[in-house]
């Protein structure tokens, strides 16, 4: 299995993420995350999906995915080729020891605390996925107490937009 | 389509057309509006309270006839059969909650099919969705895995693009079902018509014209095959490409299977027809397909019941495979030409690519579409393990023979629509298919009580011609109550029940893979209303013969072959009323040939413990 990140361009319309995750689901393919959000266009929304499937499967996926009305255009974003950014919002135990080496870590990974109490400091981070895995391992130690995390966003490098003829067709039609 | 093709391509390009006409009027005269814009003129339904409004305006609609039902089951199948036999989109009409759901399995049985059927439904008023209301249910939810596309529609403003886009859907590209849910208080508001409309589908635009490289290098590899099959499905009779694939067979000599949805795209006759591939397939259709060194799949799938065990199957063929859905290219076995295009446009093509390469071998001296060698094999596996039946102890009906007769007295013009189970495939292997749009049949989900609705549809469709249900006892019981719209609405269709009193299908795999144990598949046992030891025959509980002169139809029974052709044509003479005719055929027949479910191809049965000898012990 290897780890395959998509962009989505979807009409912003009712429905259209549940038809994405009941195809997933249906199809038998697992997703390992997926976020979903507005663009610059009001009318698409974008979704980042990783997907863990072989190539063939792959195909399957985008295939189909390309069969939803809704679905206006897929793209596989090439790792090397695309910036992919995850958030974690992290909630760590802390007393008035070991705040100051939490801060150190918070540092070392250029994360911000954006809320402290005597007991805990909660800690805000983005970064590619082995950088917060990383930061997490570190605070480990101290005591996580709640966590959450983003789907991964990913965005390809370059002057080259996946949006701009998507949008085209889109005004050719309104 | 046709009709409706040409009213999309006025609704897509509204520019010619002028400014669009605007009326005032509510959600439900728009809804019905537009219906008749779109070219509907047949409407298979039955009202409730959140349709309701849109049963007011079709009251007054001189162009749409409304088909009353008894069964909203009944309306979808009927869509689907008034589809398949005319082209056309089919449409049905139902309320909210369990009329929806009640759509559910004729839209899933379309979904598997490829037929372009619109659902339209009442949903209840939208400040009511959500909340568990009277009559309500999620039927966009529910039908999302089983439409090409589904919309629920709570502005009245929607309801002609709507419609226009889903009809659009419905009939373009890989064809399929599409179900509108349009809430009550979107029928009731006042809106404004407005005629032709502008579509807003960004994210549909299927492919029908195939890749000129792709069809040259599936050319090439055509014209020098040894042993090539034309793997023919359903995407040929929904491209009307039929008139094209019978040149592209004679231009090649390539030998060809239809499958089950394929049937009608190729002559029966056709010397170079095999007959149908899979798992109750001709031995020299499914032999062919696993000895092939080239199989051109067209339209086709590589369904399981197709392919049997999927790594054995067909294991020297190249694979060409066209289809306009891109996603069922490769989706089961690799294909080493891709093709996605329109089955016309991939056929027409080839055929001109096919000329191009046979001048360019001949002139180089290669050999050309040089198939006399594999034509000798296939030959001797027609002539050796021709379709057939042990005939039924004396006296007793074969359903076998029933059904052939049906087809020879009855004719190759006729429509046929079948059930699911033993008389289908007897159906598909016996009737004799020479055209297109002449056999219906729920090939992909396999539907018990399609038979009926369906050949309803289709002869609401094409009154002028005749129309038979082929259909089994057990199928029968599940939507017979259709033949009561038949009745009161001049359909006159023939039903042929092929009564084994038993669920037959199930039965002949209980006989070969359960021991004989009959489980639950004896539908005419227990002591009768009346307590009296049963006849041979069983119980006749139900009497169809009864049952369908309840109903309005004439009801006819068959026991013995002597009076088989007698009671056929009895039948073919009554054209004002549905005809059911009850035929008590032998309940032990079993289908044959057979590849048991999971199974390799090379496994096929001829007949009970007759396996074929393809000479493998000399290879």
């Amino acid at each position: 299995m290897s780890k395959h990140t998509l962009s989505v361009l979807v009409e912003n319309k009712p429905g259209a993420l549940a038809r994405v995750a009941a195809l997933f689901s249906r199809r038998g393919f697992n997703i390992d995350s997926l976020a979903v959000g507005p663009t610059e266009h009001p009318d698409i929304s974008r979704m980042t999906i990783v997907v863990n499937v072989e190539d063939l499967p792959l195909e399957q996926v985008t295939k189909q995915l390309n069969k939803l009305v809704n679905v206006i255009k897929i793209v596989e974003l090439d790792p090397a080729q695309a910036v992919r950014r995850e958030l974690v919002l992290v909630k760590v135990r802390a007393d008035n020891e070991t705040r100051s080496q939490i801060t150190e870590i918070v540092q070392l990974f250029r994360a911000k605390t954006v809320d402290v109490s005597p007991d805990a400091v909660t800690i805000e981070a983005t970064g590619s996925s082995d950088k917060l895995e990383a930061m997490l391992r570190m605070l480990e130690p101290f005591g996580i107490k709640e966590l959450v995390q983003s789907g991964m966003v990913a965005i390809g490098r370059g002057a080259r937009s996946i949006t701009d003829r998507s949008l085209r067709a889109l005004d050719r039609t309104a | 389509m046709t009709e409706q093709a040409t009213a999309h391509h006025r609704a897509e390009t509204p520019a010619q057309a002028g400014i669009p006409a605007a009326e005032t009027m509510t959600g439900a005269q728009s809804l019905i509006r537009s219906l008749e814009s779109v070219g509907v003129d047949t409407i298979f339904g039955l009202p409730g309270g959140a349709i309701l409004p849109a049963y007011d305006p079709l009251m007054d609609s001189t162009k749409l006839r409304h088909v009353l039902v008894r069964h909203e089951q009944g309306a979808g199948h009927a869509a689907t059969g008034y589809a398949q036999a005319t082209g056309k989109v089919g449409v049905c009409m139902a309320t909210s909650g369990p009329g929806a759901t009640n759509l559910v399995t004729p839209i899933a049985d379309a979904y598997m099919d490829s037929v372009p059927i619109v659902a339209i439904t009442g949903q209840v008023a939208s400040n009511l969705i959500g909340t568990d209301g009277f009559q309500e249910a999620d039927i966009c939810g529910i039908t999302m895995p089983i439409t090409k596309h589904n919309f629920l529609v709570k502005d009245a403003d929607e309801i002609p693009r709507v419609i226009s886009e889903a009809f659009h859907i419905a009939a373009t590209g890989r064809p399929g079902p599409v179900l509108v849910d349009i809430a009550k208080d979107a029928l009731q508001a006042s809106t404004v018509f407005r005629w032709p409309v502008e579509h807003q589908l960004p994210g549909y635009r299927p492919v029908t014209k195939p890749h000129a490289k792709q069809i040259r290098e599936a050319a090439r590899l055509l014209v020098a095959a040894k042993r090539p099959v034309l793997y023919v499905g359903g995407g040929v009779l929904k491209a009307r490409a039929t008139a094209e694939l019978r040149i592209l067979a004679e231009l090649t000599k390539a030998p060809v299977t239809t499958t089950l949805m394929g049937i009608g795209a190729f002559p029966d006759s056709h010397p170079q027809h095999l007959g149908m591939p899979g798992m109750h397939g001709t031995v020299a259709a499914v032999t062919s397909l696993q000895k092939a060194d080239l199989i051109i799949a067209l339209g086709a799938r590589f369904d399981d019941r197709v392919t049997g065990k999927l790594d054995s199957f067909a294991p020297l063929a190249t694979i060409v495979h066209a289809d306009i859905d891109p996603a069922e290219i490769g989706k089961n076995r690799a294909a080493d030409v891709p093709i996605v295009g329109d089955a016309r446009e991939v056929i027409a093509d080839l055929i001109v690519a096919v000329q191009a390469e046979t001048e360019a071998a001949t002139a180089e001296g290669r050999p050309a579409c040089d198939v006399g060698a594999w034509w000798e094999q296939l030959d001797g596996w027609r002539r050796t393990y021709p379709l057939g039946w042990d005939p039924a102890p004396d006296g007793l009906l074969s359903p076998q023979q029933v059904i052939e007769r049906i087809g020879q007295l009855v004719g190759p013009d006729a429509i046929y629509a079948a059930g699911v189970g033993q008389h289908q495939m007897w159906a598909s292997q016996f009737i004799g298919f020479e055209k297109p749009a002449s056999w219906l049949n729920s090939g992909g989900a396999g539907t018990m009580g399609y038979a009926v609705p369906a050949a309803m549809g289709a002869k609401a469709g094409r009154p002028d011609t005749a129309v038979w249900a082929i259909d089994g006892d057990g199928c029968f019981q599940m939507t017979n109550q259709e033949l009561v719209t038949c009745a009161l609405n001049g359909i006159p269709i023939k039903v042929a029940v092929i009564n084994n009193g038993s669920l037959g299908m199930v039965r002949q795999w209980q006989t070969l893979f359960y021991n004989a144990r009959y489980s639950n598949t004896v539908l005419h046992s227990g002591p009768g209303h009346d307590g009296r030891e049963q006849p041979p025959q069983g119980t006749r509980v139900p009497d169809f013969v009864k049952l369908a002169e309840a109903m309005g139809c004439v009801g006819l029974r068959c026991e013995s072959p002597d009076d088989l052709d007698e009671v056929i044509k009895q039948a073919m003479a009554i054209e004002d009323a549905p005809v059911v005719i009850d035929f008590i055929v032998h309940q032990d027949s079993m289908v044959w040939p057979m590849v048991a479910a999971g199974t390799s191809n090379d496994e096929i049965m001829a007949a009970r413990d007759v396996r074929p000898d393809f000479g493998d012990n000399e290879e």
